[in-house]
């Protein structure tokens, strides 16, 4: 039985658009690979068939061995896919603490309790202070998310899907929107992500992937062009084409 | 840290000592209220149904941020349910009352499994449809409800076989008040759990809540049907305290008018739907006994007032007032 994620032969179509065209990809535990490809090439799409946003019309999705394909999007995460998103997207109203609480609410299947109270769970009151403490959030437990800096917000949001405690993490374009002075802060957090989590990360900042990423994918057309270690995949002339040439198939 | 420690798990403490002040607040006012103006309570009574009402509303409006304009199709089912228990089966009240929050769950639950699904403006007309076609029927079903003509004297026994409702109505608003407290408390538990959290979540985003695990619609549901189950009990005091239901239960202004007072008053807090349904009846009151034709419009300039420059409602008009001052 294989470890981690193994993706075979992933079909999807919007209408006459092929958008994944046989998707073959495997995240073992403890990798750290990158997508990256022109834009349109389908990655936000990938993204959306691990997570269950989409249906593939073709292919399996393979999670330690099991197939996960016809789970729902909820139940996805239950069994340890969690993502972020491209635009932040957080509870703004509610403090820092509470967007951590609720996930670990969640995943401890208690927010269907209606006769206890929601803060005064003490496992879960000390894995947010351990969570505030790794990310460097506690100062900001209290205060509300709509009034930090956005590369803050990023963040939280990393926080907040680790509260999951999912096996692969997807990060979609984790440092888009961030300015450049708050950029360091997330590339920071990622490379302090735990060691055997599978992390794929969506991404157009180079220099992001090849300071995180141990392993890279180039997706043309929403097809695998080429995947390999970051020294390959750069020294690749189809994928120098795709990038300097800015002509592509 | 070390008084955190101390507490065994989840299940401890489920009321702290700061929501208890809200509960007590109303008690203390209630009570003042009852020796101040004695001629009223007939009026106080309706008041206090009301609040109960708009409480109701404010768990979807307010904390799952699901807005409908046929929240009156609860209620009355809820006021039926009671005053055809009342009739047919036991004068007893508290019965009336279970039977009024089963009758307004039923209805929540058969209605929300389809409205949960929709949004914005779609939700808002279903929602209005879902209680014209429950006036239609009740208006159509005679032999049942009686029609336009409503069901004919409703009465109760005394609660608990003691408290007999009296011409002036001293029990009637003892009574409603009781079940006022039971329902705010009750609420204040809602709010402050798991469940309750989670509907804060799914206010600021659905699509996250989705992305962390949560069921959206069943929680939806969930809570639609708790509403439900409160109106219900409204609708239900409502008969029992009138001896009277009619089709009126089903009006659409009646599910308008819960909008504004919450609006009015604070969305999302508890006690902004007891300050707004207040001010909402007091002001309808003696707008209404000085200028029979146009009170509609004082109650017009405060909801563009508060709209425009208090958008948390009334309740926030301390914070505000506190602001401004230590600004200048």
């Amino acid at each position: 039985m294989a470890q981690g994620l193994a993706i075979n032969g992933l079909c999807t179509s919007f209408g006459g658009l092929q958008v994944a065209r046989d998707v073959t990809v495997t995240l073992p535990p403890g990798s750290r690979t990158a997508l990256i490809g022109p834009n349109g090439a389908g990655k936000t799409t990938f993204a959306n068939l691990i997570t269950g946003v989409l249906q593939p019309s073709s292919g399996t999705i393979l999670l330690d061995g099991q197939d996960i394909a016809g789970l729902s999007e909820a139940a996805r995460v239950r069994v340890g896919i969690a993502k972020t998103f491209q635009i932040t997207n957080l509870f703004k109203d509610l403090t820092v603490r509470e967007n951590l609480r609720l996930p670990m609410l969640e995943r401890t299947g208690l927010t269907s309790r209606i006769f206890c109270r929601a803060d005064k769970n003490q496992e879960i009151e000390a894995e947010i202070l351990q969570l505030l403490t790794d990310f460097k959030l506690a100062p900001l437990a209290d205060r509300r998310v709509r009034s930090l800096a956005y590369g803050q917000q990023r963040l939280v949001e990393l926080a907040l899907t680790l509260a999951l405690k999912p096996k692969i993490l997807i990060l979609d374009e984790p440092a888009a929107g961030v300015p450049s002075t708050e950029s360091h802060l997330v590339v920071e957090a990622i490379k302090r992500l735990p060691a055997d989590l599978s992390v794929l990360i969506i991404e157009h900042d180079m220099q992001l992937v090849f300071d995180v990423a141990d392993r890279i994918i180039v997706l043309v057309n929403g097809a695998v062009l080429m995947e390999g270690r970051p020294d390959e995949v750069t020294a690749d002339p189809r994928v120098q084409e795709l990038y300097l040439g800015g002509v592509h198939a | 840290m070390s008084e955190l420690a101390t507490r065994p798990s989840v299940r401890t403490a489920a009321l702290s000592l700061g929501s208890i002040w809200p509960v007590a607040v109303v008690a203390l006012g209630a009570g003042a209220a009852f020796f101040l103006f004695p001629y009223d309570l007939a009026f106080l009574t309706r008041i206090v149904i009301m609040m109960v009402f708009v409480l109701s509303f404010d768990l979807i409006l307010g904390y799952a941020g699901i807005a409908t304009l046929g929240h009156a199709a609860m209620y009355g089912c809820g006021a039926y349910a009671a005053g055809l228990v009342a009739l047919h089966i036991s004068p007893d009240p508290l019965l009336g009352l279970v039977f009024g929050a089963l009758g307004g769950a039923l209805i929540a639950w058969l209605s929300g499994l389809v409205l949960m699904r929709a949004h914005g403006m779609t939700l808002l007309m279903i929602s209005i449809a879902v209680t014209m076609v429950l006036q239609e029927a009740a208006s159509k079903a005679r032999w049942l409800t009686g029609g336009a003509d409503g069901l004919p004297g409703v009465s109760v026994s005394p609660i608990f076989g003691w408290f007999e409702f009296d011409f002036v109505g001293q029990v009637a608003f003892i009574y409603s008040v009781c079940v006022l407290v039971a329902v705010l408390v009750f609420c204040q538990l809602v709010v402050g759990s798991p469940f309750g959290l989670a509907l804060k979540g799914i206010k600021g985003s659905p699509s996250r809540m989705r992305a962390i695990g949560t069921p959206v619609y069943r929680r939806k549901v969930t809570i639609y049907v708790l509403a439900g189950a409160i109106a219900g009990i409204a609708g239900a005091l409502a008969a029992q305290v009138t001896g009277l239901v009619g089709i009126e239960v089903f009006n659409f202004s009646l599910s308008a008018d819960v909008m504004v007072m919450l609006i009015l008053g604070g969305a999302g807090r508890l006690y902004g739907a007891i300050i707004g349904t207040l001010i909402f009846m007091v002001v309808h009151h003696v707008a209404a006994a000085i200028d029979p034709f146009n009170w509609l419009f004082v109650i017009g300039a405060m909801l563009l007032v508060v709209v425009f420059a208090l958008p948390q409602g009334l309740i926030s008009l301390p914070d505000r007032l506190i602001r401004t001052f230590r600004r200048t």
